[in-house]
């Protein structure tokens, strides 16, 4: 059997933050402090009955959870192979997995005293979820968003600004996520002292990897539940879309210990590996250290970190988490690729079968289950994480097939 | 002993403070680095500090940036980088030469192969500003086995335990971080520096360097009456930044510069001695 069995996931990451050789806490001096505050702050909070009640409070009634898990009937017969179950992400409120991770650290932020929230957003759906638990804490918000994606992503820029945040462009290196990034992290290394930095996906300097994890693990543990409700056993197989990877590890890690599920993280694949226009770090990059942590990375042969390219901005970042970097090593769960054009054949394919738009980044996931589906075979079930809805990406789509709005 | 320790010891011995210039090497352009470097000692570096050029540095300001930008579009490497060192080697064997940089590019190198390249170029330190010790792994016995002297920087947010170990693993000397941000910031407290540096002083006999937001002379020479060191960066670099399209000019600018800070400093001390 595989040696991944053996081990107990939930021991994981180490006290210093490590997943095997990938993580840990590779930042600028000034934040050591902060990060331990932050550590010791959240140990205490983590296992706290009052702090865990706010927070699933405002899951029930803030976001709309649980969420539910949806057999996609249409869409599994018209594909003639395993039954295709959607784990729905996209009904929450702000559209996206991404508002329950940001009420986690921003619940945290007020115990610890803090009065001012930071993040980074490509796509604007961290920096808006960021920009609404804000506004609901009366906290104040700053975004970093690189000037390249404020142009692409206007509607949600100004959804941020209506939410009372301030938008910063960010206009050096590509102008894009991990330059609002390093940004957030400077904005952070000068204002220590009364701002909580939100980091939107489970990578940076521990313990944010092992922390955004645990708040985006109310996906699989629901999830898991719902399932055995349902059909009275775990699923064959899940599937969800890796970026940083904070949707996908949320679904996988209530089911690490599940041996007999399989995983797959879908990454984004861009005009293909061989083009080396993608997002693929898992699958094309190799392991380095960039945003505070040690995994894989998109880089050429000087250690520089190289531009990457997706259909989904939010996919479009050169990381990836470090426990998705330990998992693919030992094997726990195997890591795709789907392109851009699988990606939006699965958009359509969704939205015409089963009445959901979903967001291209979660059309990745959408894709790949298509795939595994019809390899499967019928009598086998498949989990798919359908992390946002599409309404977001309409825009895109039309301009790709030549429509004007 | 280190070259490093050495300079030390002479600058002791003269009663005389360290003064490091900060260069991003590549920046305006490949072609000027080796020079500048040698007209930098020749205005009065005892030691320099080489930046090497890395896309994502979260640690800087946006004069350091921007020097990396114009550095990569030349596609300067850490080899490109040792080989300018090596070349400097050429004719100065004394003045000692600290790599500042980020790890991504050690870690694409391999450590083992890094410590061995670097040190044959005659690279005397490694600084990297997102390692701190707990995170140096085998790094910290390869730099050892070359004899290159790790340099970590400690921030107005250590605390005394974290200094402790930061001081541990320290050789060459200690870079405190003289505000809380990035480089080129503003606003000095030199009064909450000289307490810092103090404490420093009593835990190690490491010399202890000061830099991060000093710009001008009289700055200057105020940091070298409480420190052993004084670090400038982002003031140099602004001088390349204004006259990028001029190689030489540029040079000539933070050669006129750094000139300047020295004359302070030296003049600080003859007031104080």
């Amino acid at each position: 059997m595989s040696k991944s069995e053996a081990i107990d996931f939930a021991q994981f990451p180490s006290a210093d933050g490590h997943f095997g050789p990938y993580g840990g806490r590779f930042v600028p001096e000034t934040l050591m402090d902060a990060l331990d505050e932050l550590t010791e702050a959240y140990a205490r909070y983590r296992d706290d009955p009052d702090f865990l009640a706010e927070f699933d409070r405002d899951c029930v009634d803030f976001v709309g959870r649980p969420s539910p898990v949806y057999l996609a009937e249409r869409w599994t017969r018209q594909i003639g192979g395993a039954e295709i179950y959607l784990k729905r992400e996209d009904l929450n409120h702000t559209g996206a997995h991404k508002i329950n991770n940001t009420i986690g650290q921003a619940l945290l932020a007020a115990r610890m005293g803090k009065k001012r929230v930071i993040a980074e957003t490509g796509a604007g759906q961290h920096g808006v979820a960021t920009a609404t638990i804000a506004a609901r804490l009366g906290l104040e918000c700053v975004v970093y968003m690189g000037a390249e994606d404020i142009q692409r992503q206007a509607p949600n820029v100004f959804r941020m600004r209506l939410l009372g945040a301030e938008v910063v462009p960010v206009t050096s290196g590509t102008r894009t996520l991990k330059d609002a990034l390093n940004e957030a992290m400077r904005d952070w290394v000068t204002n220590v002292d009364d701002t909580f930095y939100i980091i939107g996906t489970v990578a940076g300097p521990h313990p944010y990897p092992m922390m955004v994890r645990d708040f985006q693990s109310i996906i699989g543990r629901e999830a898991r539940q719902q399932m055995l409700d349902r059909t009275g056993a775990l699923p064959d197989a899940l599937v969800a879309c890796v970026g940083g990877g904070s949707n996908a590890i949320g679904l996988f890690h209530p089911f690490l210990n599940d041996a007999d599920v399989a995983m797959y993280g879908v990454e984004a694949g861009g005009h293909g590996i061989e083009s080396g226009e993608h997002a693929a770090p898992l699958c094309a990059g190799k392991p380095g250290v960039l945003h505070g942590n040690r995994t894989y990375l998109m880089e050429d042969e000087n250690g520089q970190i190289i531009g990457t390219h997706s259909i989904s901005a939010g996919l479009d970042y050169p990381g990836v988490g470090p426990e998705h970097a330990w998992l693919k090593d030992i094997r726990r769960a195997r890591y795709v690729t789907v392109t851009d054009d699988e990606a939006l054949a699965a958009f359509h394919a969704l939205t015409r079968t089963e009445g959901i738009i979903p967001a291209l980044e979660s059309a990745h996931a959408l894709a790949y289950a298509g795939k595994l589906a019809a390899e499967l075979g019928p009598g086998k079930r498949i989990l798919v994480n359908l992390s946002g809805r599409g309404d977001k990406d309409i825009n895109t789509v039309a301009t790709l097939e030549g429509i004007e709005l | 002993m280190s070259r490093i320790e050495t300079r030390f010891r002479e600058l002791r011995e003269a009663g005389r403070k360290a003064l490091i210039p900060y260069v991003t090497a590549g920046d305006p352009h490949p072609d000027v680095t080796v020079d500048l470097m040698h007209r930098l000692v020749e205005a009065g570096a005892d030691i320099l500090e080489l930046g090497v050029p890395f896309s994502d540095p979260i640690g800087d300001g946006p004069v350091i940036q921007l020097a990396c930008e114009r550095a990569l579009k030349h596609h300067v490497g850490l080899r490109d980088v040792l080989g300018m060192v090596k070349a400097f080697r050429q004719t100065d064997q004394r003045t000692p030469v600290v790599l500042m940089g980020y790890m991504n590019p050690i870690e694409v190198m391999g450590h083992m192969a890094f410590a061995e390249a670097a040190k044959a170029a005659g690279v005397d330190g490694v600084l990297t500003v997102d390692m701190p010790p707990e995170e140096m792994g085998d790094l910290s016995g390869c730099l050892a086995d070359a004899g290159l002297d790790p340099i970590f920087l400690v921030a107005p947010t250590t605390g005394e335990q974290r200094m402790r170990l930061i001081c541990e693993h320290a050789r060459g000397f200690v870079y405190y971080v003289s505000l809380k941000g990035v480089t080129g910031s503003a606003s000095l407290d030199i009064d909450a520096v000289a307490e810092r540096v103090e404490r420093l002083h009593r835990i190690t006999g490491v010399p202890v360097g000061v830099g991060f937001g000093i710009s001008k002379p009289e700055q200057a020479a105020r940091m070298s009456r409480v420190a052993d060191a004084v670090v400038v960066g982002s003031a140099l670099v602004k001088q390349i930044e204004a006259r990028a399209d001029d190689p030489e000019g540029a040079v000539e600018a933070v050669t006129r510069l750094l000139g300047s800070m020295r004359h302070a400093m030296d003049a600080a001390h003859v007031r104080t001695a």
